[in-house]
């Protein structure tokens, strides 16, 4: 069976969920074989085979944190040479997906992103696709070259299936341009101990409803009691009152979890585009025209900061 | 010298139009109006923040589009920048990222650049590819996704707030540059400013004046197919509730019946 590669991504040798969810559908088109760039590169081995990953090609480098993406590029192109794979798939992060927009012009290749599902087809992998903020489905494939797909957080459930899982050194040779824009500075980001917005099941957004940062609170609160991931529309962003790395929405992080609840959200267009796709949604807003009640399928008319506490408090309850 | 800034905008659907594909399964540009991409607008502005900075700067706003891009272009000219580049042939339908990132990069060229600043994606493609896929092209550096920028003694500096970290980033000139919606309000033209857009040259540029060939870009040439297209069931309606006290009981009720609690 042809090969796949796979680009994994990972924070210290530690695997995140998307990368697992990739192998899920790369063994749909093929036989998996990782791509693991960076500091703790070997250590995600063990991970990737329990999932399916046959082998997992691995190299360190100064040159990958201290500059920007080329080095992954010339990377990911060594990989490609060696195994001739019949797909090379991404992660929709930012980073996956400006490494997948290089290598498709190198090797001259068609490219798809933001795929939410991937099947085999009789002309090659088939994506599908969420467009226009969700109102359609497409299904495309990548017609020239050796397609090239970035695939969306939370598009395949994460599966074990073990393989033997190899580590094979990859040999990279930087390329002139490898070093051309540099990383003079990083500041990691605080874990906040909640899940991760874009691979959570459940999570919690706040709007402009919520009047304040010092109000925050009370949705942080109701997504701790469900053990869900925080989130804040624009609105709120704009504002100051929350991080813009919670935002969703068109310009923010696309969500697709089991359940998104929405707080004091109207649910604008740009706001539906990040969300439109979670399987079950529920929203509580005190205008009963607000256009989030179109998409609900639980709405509360009503003000959150009555309806929000008490939700909590019962969901709390309810758990013991 | 003169600090040559290409600003890459495109004209895109109304994303709050009801936008629709044509019978092609290209993206539907008839039925629903046309814009500026918003997201292209804080490119326009950053240029515009750059070249107040510098010396002696100059700006052209690039697009690649059908007749009514200029409508785009018109916008950013009466923001502030000075001239713009039109590219516009029948061949160029259906054209996919690939085939739009070689056309931008011919014309960049052709028309002598220092900085290219683009917006971070479209609103209607929404890929978010093209500002690294003209950097390869062009052979420079890519500083992309910034949400503060500036530039001095040619060098460009800016901010990436990613996932998992805050980035520093710096490269040489030249270089593409790519910034998000954080990085500062977009200006609204003034009247002057669109008196004078009136008189600004617009360029007009088909593939021949920019040696591409009609098979490299197109539907003919796509990178990809497009099999279909469905439109969305809309979403079964649900249930709704007024607030008498009970709204987040009632809630828990629903959580817990769909085994969310
Ligand atoms: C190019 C572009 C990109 C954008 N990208 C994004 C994006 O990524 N994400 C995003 O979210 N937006 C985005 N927007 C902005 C978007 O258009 C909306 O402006 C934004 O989503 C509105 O946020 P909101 O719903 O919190 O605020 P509002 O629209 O002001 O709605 C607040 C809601 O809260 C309700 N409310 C107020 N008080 C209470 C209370 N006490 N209890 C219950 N309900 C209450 C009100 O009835 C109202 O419905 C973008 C816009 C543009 C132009
Ligand atoms: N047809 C086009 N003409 C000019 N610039 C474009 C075009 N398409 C994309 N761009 C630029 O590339 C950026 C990212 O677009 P995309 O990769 O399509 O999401 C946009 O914000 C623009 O700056």
């Amino acid at each position: 069976m042809a090969e796949v590669l796979v680009y994994v991504d990972h924070v210290d040798g530690a695997v995140r969920k998307p990368t697992l969810e990739l192998l899920t559908l790369a063994r749909r088109i093929g036989e998996p074989v990782a791509v693991s760039l960076g500091s703790g590169a070997e250590n995600t081995a063990s991970v990737l085979a329990e999932h399916g990953a046959v082998r997992v090609l691995t190299a360190d480098a100064p040159e990958f944190a201290d500059y920007l993406v080329v080095p992954k590029v010339d990377a990911v192109q060594a990989a490609y040479e060696a195994v001739s794979p019949s797909a090379v798939l991404f992660p929709s992060s930012a980073e996956g997906k400006e490494v997948a927009a290089r290598l498709a012009v190198r090797i001259g290749s068609g490219i798809i992103t933001d795929a939410v599902d991937l099947e085999a087809g009789e002309e090659g992998p088939v994506a599908t696709q969420s467009v226009f903020a969700a109102a359609f489905t497409t299904k495309s494939r990548v017609s020239r070259g050796t397609p090239v797909i970035t695939v969306k957080p939370n598009s395949a459930a994460v599966e074990a299936a073990p393989a033997a899982g190899a580590v094979e050194a990859l040999e990279v040779s930087f390329s002139e341009r490898a070093t051309g824009t540099k990383v003079v500075a990083r500041t990691p980001r605080e874990s906040t101990g909640r899940p991760e917005l874009t691979e959570a099941a459940i999570v919690v957004s706040g709007g402009r409803g919520v009047g304040g940062a010092e109000n925050f609170p009370v949705v942080e609160a109701l997504a701790d009691s469900l053990g869900a991931a925080v989130g804040a529309s624009r609105a709120a962003v704009d504002a100051g009152w929350y991080p813009h790395t919670n935002q969703v929405g068109q310009t923010g992080k696309s969500v697709s979890p089991q359940l998104y609840i929405a707080a004091g959200i109207s649910g604008a267009i740009q706001h539906r585009a990040g969300m439109q796709t979670s399987k079950t949604i529920v929203a509580v807003n005190k205008d009963a025209e607000a256009p989030i009640f179109d998409l609900v399928d639980y709405g509360v008319v009503g003000d959150l900061f009555e309806v929000v506490p008490q939700l909590t408090e019962e969901v709390k309850a309810r758990k013991g | 010298m003169s600090l040559r800034i290409v600003v890459c905008v495109k004209y895109v659907p109304d994303a709050t139009g009801d936008r629709h594909f044509a019978e092609d399964l290209t993206v539907d540009r008839d039925d629903v109006d046309g814009l500026l991409s918003e997201l292209d607008e804080y490119a326009v502005e950053q240029a515009l923040r750059i070249a107040d900075e510098a010396d002696d700067a100059e700006i052209t706003v690039l697009t690649v589009g059908p007749e009514d891009a200029k409508d785009a272009l018109r916008k950013a000219l009466s923001m502030g920048a000075d001239k713009a580049v039109h590219v516009e042939d029948d061949d160029l339908h259906g054209t996919d990222a690939l085939g739009t990132s070689l056309v931008l990069a011919k014309a960049v060229e052709k028309t002598g650049y220092d900085l290219v600043v683009c917006g971070m994606a479209s609103t209607d493609g929404t890929m978010g590819v093209l500002p690294a896929m003209l950097a390869e092209r062009l052979g420079v550096p890519q500083v992309s996704l910034l949400s503060e920028v500036s530039v001095a003694d040619g060098t460009v500096t800016g901010r990436r707030d990613g996932d998992t970290a805050t980035e520093q980033l710096q490269a040489r000139l030249p270089a593409v540059v790519s910034v998000t919606d954080q990085s500062g309000e977009a200006r609204y033209p003034s009247f002057k400013g669109i008196m004078a857009a009136k008189k600004k040259p617009v360029t007009s540029w088909d593939l021949e004046d920019l040696e591409i060939e009609s098979d490299e870009v197109g539907l003919e040439g796509a990178w990809t197919a497009v099999d279909g297209a469905t439109e969305r069931p809309a979403r079964t309606a649900g249930t709704i509730v007024k607030d008498e006290g009970e709204g987040g009981k009632q809630l828990a009720e629903f959580l817990a019946g769909q085994k969310f609690i």
